[in-house]
C-alpha cells in the first residue's frame, strides 16, 4: 500500500513537471491558431484528448525510466567500469590495461545503444510518418533497426575514443566526410530522412543512460578528465545513424538491382498522399 | 469505451515488443557478465510496467492529437500564404520548445562548471548561473533559426545536402578556433536539443507543409527540419565559447 501511495505521489509530481515542459508548446500552438490563423481547430476535442494522452503517457514513461531503467543502467555502467571488473582484481594497475581490456564496455555500449533506440518514442514517431509518406516503402522496423545499429556503433566507438583518449573532432570530422560521400551516392529520397534520424535518436531514453556510461568510463580510465572526456558520446550517437540509414537505403537498392528489378520502385517512388 | 480499450491493445503489445531488447540486454549483463543479483527487483518490474503503459499512451495520443494539429496548422499557413507569419511561427516553435528542454538545462549547467574549472569564468554560483542561462538562450536561438531555415528550404525547394554540408564545413572551421573544453559539449548539444514532443510536432509541420505546396515531395522536402535543429546548436555553442 505504501509503495502504491509513493508511486502515486511520484506520478503526480512527474505529471506536473511534464505539463510545465509542454506548456510553452501548447501556448505557441494555440496562440498562433487563434490569433494568426483565426480558425477553429478541426476536431478540437480529439486534439485535446490526444494531448492529454501524450501528457499522461510521457509522465508514466519518465516515471518508469526514473524508477527502473536509469538506476539500473547507472549501476551497470559503474560496475562495468570498476577496476575490479576490468582487471579481475581491485589492486591491479589499471594503467597497464590496453584498450582491448575494456571489451565488455564496448559490448555493453553497443547493446544499450541498440535497445534504447528501439524504445525511443520520438524515433517511433518519425518512423510512423516516414512509413506513411513513403507509401509503405520505408518500413517502420527497417528504419528503426537501421537507426539503432547506427547509434550502437556510434556509442561503442565513442567509448573506444574515451579509452584511447583521442581528440573527438577527428572522429566527428571523419564521420562528416563519410556522410558527405554517402550523400552523393545514396538514393535521393532517403537523404533528408537520414539527416533527421541523427537528431531524433538522442532524447529521453538514450541521453541519461549514455551520459552515465561516458562519465563512469572517463572517471575510471587513468588520465581522462570526466568533465572533458565524459562528453561526446551523444555526438557520436547522433552522427552514425545518418550513415546507417543511408546505408540501409543503398542496401535496399542494391538488392533490387541484383534481383533484376528496375531500381526505381519502392524507395525511389513514394506515393503522393 | 470498449473501442478505446481495443484501440489501446495493439499499441500496448507493440510497446512491450519495443522494450524487449532493453530487458534482454539488462538480464544478459546482470546474470552472465556481472553475475550480481538484481537490486530492487520489484521496483524495476513496476517501472518497466509504467514505461510500457506510458509509451502506449504517448503513441496513441500522438496520432490522435499532435500529428493532426501539426499538419492542420501547416496546411492553414500554406493556404493563408503569409510567409512572414509562417517563419515567425517556425521560430517561436523552435525557440519555445528548446528553452524548456530538461536535457538542455542539465547540459548547460554541466558546461558552466567546466568553464569555471577551466578558468574561463569566475568560479562562483552567480557567474556559473549566468553562463548556463546564456548557453541555454544561445541554443534556443539557434534551434529557432534552424527551423526558420528549414521552413524556408521547404518553401523554396532548396536541396538539403548543400545546406547541411556547408553547416558541416562551418562546424569544422569553428572547431579549429573554439576553446578545447567547449568542443565536446558543443557537439553533444546538437543531439540533446530535440525533445520527445518537439520531434513529432516539427516532423508533422514539415511533412504537412511539403504536402500542401505544389511541386514539393513530402519525402524529399518534408523531412530535414530536425537535421538543421541538431546542426546549428553546435555552431552557436562554439561561437558562445569563443566569445566568453
Amino acid at each position: 500500500m505504501a509503495i502504491l501511495l509513493e508511486l502515486f505521489n511520484a506520478f503526480f509530481s512527474t505529471f506536473l513537471a511534464t505539463i510545465k515542459d509542454v506548456f510553452p508548446i501548447a501556448v505557441i500552438l494555440f496562440g498562433f491558431q487563434l490569433l494568426v490563423i483565426r480558425r477553429a481547430i478541426p476536431n478540437l476535442h480529439k486534439v485535446v484528448i490526444g494531448f492529454v494522452y501524450v501528457l499522461i503517457g510521457l509522465a508514466l514513461f519518465l516515471l518508469g525510466l526514473e524508477k527502473a531503467l536509469f538506476p539500473l543502467g547507472r549501476t551497470m555502467a559503474e560496475q562495468l567500469t570498476a577496476v575490479e571488473f576490468i582487471m579481475g582484481s581491485s589492486d591491479a594497475d589499471l594503467s597497464l590495461a590496453g584498450w582491448v581490456d575494456y571489451y565488455w564496455i564496448y559490448c555493453f555500449a553497443f547493446a544499450i545503444g541498440f535497445s534504447t533506440t528501439i524504445a525511443e518514442p520520438s524515433l517511433l514517431a518519425v518512423a510512423i510518418k516516414a512509413n506513411e509518406v513513403s507509401g509503405g516503402a520505408i518500413g517502420i522496423w527497417g528504419l528503426r533497426i537501421a537507426v539503432a545499429i547506427g547509434v550502437a556503433v556510434g556509442i561503442s566507438l565513442g567509448c573506444y575514443r574515451i579509452v584511447a583518449g583521442d581528440p573527438i573532432h577527428y572522429y566527428i570530422i571523419g564521420g562528416y566526410i563519410v556522410v558527405v560521400i554517402q550523400t552523393f551516392i545514396a538514393p535521393k529520397l532517403i537523404i533528408p530522412l537520414a539527416y533527421d534520424s541523427g537528431g531524433v535518436t538522442t532524447s529521453t531514453v538514450t541521453v541519461p543512460l549514455v551520459a552515465a556510461l561516458g562519465l563512469g568510463l572517463s572517471e575510471t580510465v587513468p588520465g581522462r578528465n570526466p568533465l572533458i572526456d565524459g562528453f561526446g558520446l551523444i555526438a557520436f550517437a547522433s552522427l552514425f545513424p545518418i550513415m546507417s540509414v543511408m546505408a540501409y537505403a543503398q542496401l535496399a537498392e542494391a538488392r533490387k538491382k541484383i534481383a533484376g528489378k528496375p531500381t526505381e520502385m519502392a524507395i525511389d517512388q513514394p506515393q503522393q498522399k | 469505451m470498449k473501442s478505446t480499450l481495443l484501440a489501446l491493445a495493439t499499441p500496448l503489445f507493440n510497446s512491450l515488443k519495443d522494450l524487449l531488447p532493453i530487458i534482454a540486454v539488462v538480464l544478459f549483463f546482470q546474470i552472465l557478465v556481472l553475475q550480481q543479483p538484481m537490486p530492487n527487483l520489484i521496483e524495476v518490474l513496476i517501472g518497466m510496467g509504467l514505461v510500457v503503459l506510458g509509451l502506449t499512451c504517448f503513441v496513441y495520443g500522438l496520432e490522435l492529437g499532435l500529428f493532426p494539429i501539426g499538419e492542420s496548422m501547416a496546411h492553414a499557413f500554406a493556404r493563408k500564404g503569409s510567409v512572414v507569419w509562417l517563419l515567425i511561427f517556425a521560430f517561436a516553435l523552435g525557440f519555445g520548445t528548446t528553452i524548456a528542454e530538461p536535457a538542455l538545462i542539465a547540459v548547460s549547467s554541466e558546461a558552466a562548471s567546466i568553464a569555471a574549472e577551466g578558468g574561463a569564468i569566475d568560479n562562483n554560483q552567480e557567474s556559473k548561473a549566468s553562463y548556463a542561462n546564456g548557453l541555454r538562450l544561445t541554443v534556443a536561438l539557434s534551434v529557432g533559426i534552424a527551423i526558420v531555415i528549414g521552413v524556408l528550404r521547404i518553401l523554396r525547394g532548396w536541396p538539403i545536402h548543400y545546406l547541411i554540408i556547408s553547416g558541416y564545413i562551418l562546424v569544422v572551421i569553428m572547431t579549429a578556433f573554439a576553446p578545447k573544453e567547449i568542443i565536446g559539449i558543443a557537439y553533444d548539444s546538437g543531439g540533446v536539443t530535440t525533445s520527445t514532443i518537439t520531434v513529432p510536432l516539427v516532423t508533422a509541420l514539415g511533412v504537412g507543409l511539403a504536402s500542401s505546396i505544389k511541386g514539393r515531395n513530402p519525402m524529399i522536402d518534408g523531412f530535414g527540419l530536425i537535421a538543421f535543429a541538431s546542426l546549428t546548436p553546435m555552431i552557436f555553442v562554439m561561437a558562445y565559447g569563443m566569445l566568453i
